[in-house]
């Protein structure tokens, strides 16, 4: 994704790697034609850190905290991807509760996950009351989490072969409690971006995206949604609990910065439903069950919808204690396709609040080197030229 | 404070200074190739439930405003030319913290291609926070040691000198006659 050349007379606004509205590592390149953006490219690798060759060399076990660390945010959909990926190849499947542990700890996370994004794409746009609001109500999910877990952040809860934390009716109640506060706050801010008239000139009618564009691009997740893209592995593939439990799926029709705040409020507000009736049908059953040590030899696939989008996981086996391949395709480098074209035609002063609408996740994406030298074309390699080239560079 | 000559004016100018660094130390936050985890701890401690504000700890969007460097992540090959870019903007005296297990020592990616294993190899680190992330306290107690030591003046000699890569020469102002 780099500009084409651009006219000498243009003026370039690199936003990036460190810049007070990022607050991950990311380099941004926009055109602009007075205030105008004509062009827009994005260079990431910033966080790449070798994950899919270092999972090669760490047992099964291992590599469900180096998944987890994939992303701080959306640390457990990581490792519920992996752990469903390895449970098929070794042809076990979770206990009951497990799996619907496994759908508790997603959906809080969604609710943290989300909860933090209205921050901070609030943030962005200038609203820093919402900003500190929606953060301060998230802390009511992180402490949920760490009653569950004992960990704020990377949770830890899948185990191969099921979980290893479990719920007793004391916490459910505890949980129960936060979820009222909770969907009274979202209520609240459900208003506050539907009828804020500052927030709703900074919202409505930006970055608007049709069904069609939101299909070419690749789009995943609540910003596909936003664009009446109909997708969600949650409904259309259930995976852990969701067909005992299932959830709603929230779609809007308007396809700009507008939708994608309502869809992920009433989204969270989905969440919390979907968690009081897990609570009120937990199923009884022992929480692990015995997986092989070895896995035997053999390729899958494992797809899960985190919060930002669909992830997918490719794991091959050659039988023995480690993984042979594991390649992971995360949701927001899905997405970033259409922040670089929805970006064209808008103010540069709209770009914060478009690029946080896809809720963009960094650390996630890196995991893709972008191999250029002089060449005529440096973007396209073709699989002999790669090989190629690295025999040449290591020579 | 690097002050060769100890005149009576120099030493108060000192107390002023430290007295001002130590009420409200700027601070500026980079991730150099961490999980996120720790950063959005690192933003849970500006947020009400922490809120570090209270205690003048702000933190700053431009390098050369900041006196505390808060780095997270095990620095990435292709983040270490910004991070060494990032300390060589901020104006002396300059102080580090190191944020999260990966930041001390590659934490859960020892071993991975792409990374140099920790932030110490690259920058002089003043402050360890350990922690897969740290909690926000922790962070909090991090900034607090590093404060109590700059009060106190007993902060460790820098041994290690930092070099700028090559290609990000720093403009030099011109002298006008």
């Amino acid at each position: 994704m780099t500009l084409e050349k651009h006219g000498e007379n243009r003026f370039v606004v690199p936003i990036g790697p460190q810049h007070p509205a990022l607050k991950e590592p990311g380099h941004f390149e926009f055109v602009v034609d007075g205030e105008i953006v004509t062009g827009a490219s994005v260079r990431l690798g910033y966080v790449h850190r070798g994950i899919e060759k270092g999972a090669e060399d760490r047992t099964w076990t291992q590599n469900l905290y180096l998944m987890e660390r994939i992303c701080g945010i959306c640390s457990h959909i990581h490792a519920t991807a992996f752990v469903q990926g390895v449970e098929k190849l070794a042809g076990v499947e979770a206990p009951p509760r497990a799996r619907a542990i496994r759908e508790i700890f997603a959906e809080l996370e969604r609710i943290h996950s989300h909860m933090l994004w209205l921050g901070v794409a609030a943030h962005e746009g200038g609203f820093d009351a919402l900003f500190m609001y929606s953060w301060r109500d998230r802390e009511v999910v992180m402490d949920m989490l760490e009653m569950l877990s004992g960990n704020r952040v990377h949770y830890s809860a899948n185990l191969i072969g099921g979980v290893k934390y479990d719920l007793t009716p004391d916490m459910m109640d505890k949980i129960r409690e936060g979820l009222n506060y909770l969907e009274e706050r979202l209520a609240h801010y459900l208003d506050v971006v539907n009828n804020d008239e500052t927030f709703i000139g900074r919202t409505r009618g930006i970055g608007t995206m049709t069904r069609e564009q939101a299909q070419l691009l690749g789009a995943v997740g609540p910003t596909a949604r936003a664009s009446n893209f109909a997708y969600d592995v949650r409904v259309d593939a259930p995976y852990a609990a969701y067909a005992e439990f299932p959830v709603e799926m929230v779609v809007a029709q308007e396809g700009d910065l507008h939708a994608r705040f309502v869809v992920r409020i009433l989204e969270t507000m989905e969440s919390i439903r979907v968690l009081r009736r897990i609570f009120e049908n937990m199923p009884e059953s022992e929480l692990v069950t015995r997986v092989p040590r070895r896995i035997p030899a053999g390729e899958t696939i494992s797809r899960v919808e985190a919060p930002r989008g669909e992830l997918f996981y490719f794991i091959a086996s050659g039988g023995g204690e480690k993984p042979e391949r594991v390649k992971v395709r995360t949701p927001s480098l899905c997405n970033w396709g259409t922040v670089i074209t929805l970006a064209v035609g808008h103010k540069l002063a709209d770009m914060p609040m478009i690029l946080a609408g896809i809720d963009p996740c960094f650390s996630c994406n890196d995991r893709l080197v972008m191999v250029k030298r002089n060449r005529q074309d440096p973007q396209v390699w073709t699989w002999a030229d790669l090989r190629n080239y690295g025999i040449e560079y290591y020579r | 404070m690097g002050l060769e000559v100890s005149t009576p004016w120099q030493q108060v100018l000192d107390k002023i200074r430290t007295w001002a660094r130590v009420n409200s130390p700027w601070a500026i936050h980079f991730n150099s190739g961490s999980c996120n985890g720790c950063d959005i701890e690192i933003l849970a401690t500006l947020t009400p439930r922490y809120d570090v504000e209270r205690f003048g700890i702000k933190l700053q969007g431009s390098p050369r405003h900041a006196d505390v460097l808060i780095c997270t992540g095990p620095v990435s090959l292709q983040a270490k030319d910004r991070l060494l870019r990032i300390y060589w903007q901020m104006p002396e005296p300059k102080f580090v913290i190191a944020v999260g297990s990966c930041g001390l020592s590659g934490g859960v990616f020892h071993g991975c291609y792409n990374i140099v294993h920790g932030i110490d190899e690259v920058l002089p680190v003043d402050v360890f926070v350990p922690g897969c992330p740290p909690r926000p306290e922790g962070i909090i107690y991090g900034v607090a040691v590093l404060l109590e030591a700059l009060k106190s003046g007993k902060r460790p000699e820098r041994t290690m000198t930092v070099e700028l890569p090559a290609g990000f020469e720093m403009p030099q102002a011109e002298v006008r006659q």
